[in-house]
């Protein structure tokens, strides 16, 4: 996958999101993305858009249907990294990116899907969430 | 109020999307809009050309760089010659993300800028202006 | 004579329009008439040490020299400059069309001028007299100058006090704008300083709110947690509305943009400090908080905050 560079770290895949990407492009990364989780069937999955800019609602719409696709296919998904200035735009616009999971950046991304994926009841006494 | 810039870009392909997006940033840097500011406004053009292009069947956008003694200001016009909005009230009332689809988003982009003035007749068409100053 | 034959009266229509020409004819265009030379930048070249003389005390006079904002050496110096510049403009081009080249340069020195007396502490009719109080020196030496010439004297002080007005109220434009821009970077300055974020501990921050959460105020309470959230990589933020007066609709809508804002960076927002009668207001208004952990107080929500992070914290042993 030339295009989309995806790193396979331990049981995670890392793929990030380059500064303004076409409609196309997205939604190749979509469909590319699903293959890849299939076939190497991670326990979670990063998607870091911390290159991005600007999310508007195609984009919003976009990453909350990856995220869903992904979880559909068995993986957890942490989105990580989206700037101060796109939080504050997207809120405004009124985008949500759902129930997606979210992070500051790779790190604490990568701490939160190994926290989600070491046994589910651990992790709902952790979180504190039901 | 001086126009400084003037510039119409097409609006017919993705690409022309990503260009006028880009276009929009490089304008408003060397003015001294911040980063937030930019990001808004470009957020909004890119919520509006998205529709141009997609529902509208194609259109332009015109860009404007304008000044005064008291403030500089970007403005810019999306037009398109699709089928027109048939009730602009509705439309502007945020509605895509109850999965609609339409992904109009107008309401969300007026949020985003200083000036929003629309006008659309339908079957001929819809024309948006979004402004943006820096005081 | 009679004065009522056409002749007479078409001789006494002329010498009335002849009248109507020089100082009426132009005042009604507020312009110099052409054939009309000005005298002023003869006597200021000329007098410029004497007119300066006698222009201070007109200032102080006035109760416009502030001496307790401005020294008399600093006014004697702004006055001199002001004539070195005033004096060529006068030479050069239209005297009164102050929008004209040859006004530019005094046009900015007034406006430095006025901006540092709207700094400074200067009333506006302070520091537009600065310019009006000229007129008294330049009118004595007008009317000395044109003493056998009563046309070109009337002339000449209009003209003169047609530029002066023309000065004076461009710099209370100028003071009027300064004004107005410091009162907006202060305002500036307010929000921010009302929106202090503490860092309670490693990875939890704290907002305490003081005062309302309007449409102003909001962007920037947001770039201040997300800003912090992003320094210092805390994934708890404690929205704490002990000081916020009244939560309506707006408000909430606020604080939850806020905490969707916070959520989309990765971080659990939790808002506290909300007082008995806030929560039945918001109740009774419809007002939903979704996700948005709400606690009453400070301590409740830090405890949270703990849980979530999994941070026990132990009482101190005791030893008997």
């Amino acid at each position: 996958m030339e295009q989309f560079p995806v790193l396979a770290v331990g049981d995670f895949m890392l793929i990030s999101l380059r500064v303004d990407m076409s409609d196309t492009q997205v939604m190749n990364l979509q469909d590319e993305l699903s293959k890849q989780v299939t076939l190497i069937r991670p326990k979670g999955v990063l998607i870091d858009i911390s290159s991005l800019e600007i999310v508007d609602s195609f984009l919003g719409r976009t990453l909350s249907d990856i995220a869903k696709i992904v979880r559909v296919l068995g993986a957890e998904v942490v989105i990580v990294g989206m700037q101060a200035t796109v939080a504050m735009t997207t809120v405004e616009l009124g985008i949500t990116l759902g129930s997606v999971l979210t992070a500051l950046n790779v790190n604490s991304g990568m701490g939160m899907l190994r926290m989600k994926t070491m046994s589910a009841t651990s992790l709902a006494a952790a979180s504190g969430r039901s | 109020m001086n126009t400084i810039r003037d510039e119409i870009m097409p609006l017919q392909s993705e690409s022309d999307l990503i260009a006028v997006r880009q276009a929009v940033r490089t304008w408003m840097v060397p003015e001294g809009f911040n980063i937030l500011e930019q990001t808004k406004m470009v957020t909004a053009v890119s919520e509006l050309a998205r529709n141009a292009i997609t529902y509208g069947g194609g259109g332009e956008a015109r860009l404007l760089l304008l000044a005064d003694a008291a403030r500089r200001g970007i403005r810019v016009t999306i037009i398109d010659h699709g089928v027109g909005i048939e009730d602009i009230t509705k439309a502007m009332v945020d509605g895509y993300s109850t999965g609609s689809g339409l992904g109009l988003g107008l309401g969300g982009s007026k949020r985003l800028v200083d000036e929003f003035n629309i006008w659309s007749e339908p079957g001929q068409g819809t024309r948006i202006e979004i402004t943006r100053w820096k005081q | 004579m009679d004065i009522s034959t056409d002749e007479n009266r078409k001789r006494a229509e002329a010498s009335r329009a002849h009248g109507r020409s020089g100082v009426a004819a132009a005042a009604g265009r507020g312009e110099i008439p052409t054939s009309v030379q000005t005298r002023l930048p003869e006597i200021l070249g000329r007098d410029d040490q004497a007119v300066l003389k006698d222009w201070l005390p007109a200032q102080m006079s006035s109760l416009a020299a502030r001496k307790d904002l401005i020294s008399e050496v600093e006014l004697t110096k702004q006055s001199a400059d002001f004539l070195a510049v005033f004096t060529p403009a006068c030479r050069l081009g239209s005297l009164t069309d102050i929008s004209a080249a040859n006004w530019q340069p005094v046009l900015q020195f007034l406006g430095t001028v006025s901006r540092s007396r709207a700094i400074g502490g200067f009333s506006a009719s302070e520091t537009a007299t600065f310019v009006f109080s000229l007129k008294q020196p330049l009118f004595m030496r007008l009317r000395a100058e044109c003493s056998k010439d009563p046309e070109v004297l009337a002339d000449e002080l209009w003209n003169t006090t047609v530029l002066l007005d023309k000065l004076g109220l461009y710099t209370t434009e100028v003071f009027q704008q300064s004004r107005e821009e410091i009162i907006k970077r202060q305002q500036i300055d307010m929000l921010e300083l009302s929106t202090p974020v503490v860092k309670l501990w490693n990875g939890i921050l704290a907002i305490p709110l003081i005062g309302t959460l309007d449409s102003t105020r909001t962007p920037v309470v947001m770039e201040s947690l997300l800003k912090g959230l992003a320094e210092t990589g805390s994934t708890v933020a404690i929205l704490d509305i002990t000081g916020v007066p009244t939560v309506d609709t707006l408000v909430a809508q606020n604080l939850l943009k806020t905490a969707m804002a916070a959520k989309l960076m990765g971080a659990h927002c939790i808002i506290c400090g909300i007082r008995p009668q806030i929560a039945q207001t918001m109740v009774h208004l419809g007002v939903e908080f979704g996700e948005v952990i709400t606690k009453a107080t400070l301590s409740d929500a830090l405890l949270y905050a703990f849980q979530l992070l999994q941070i026990k914290v132990a009482a101190p042993t005791q030893f008997s």
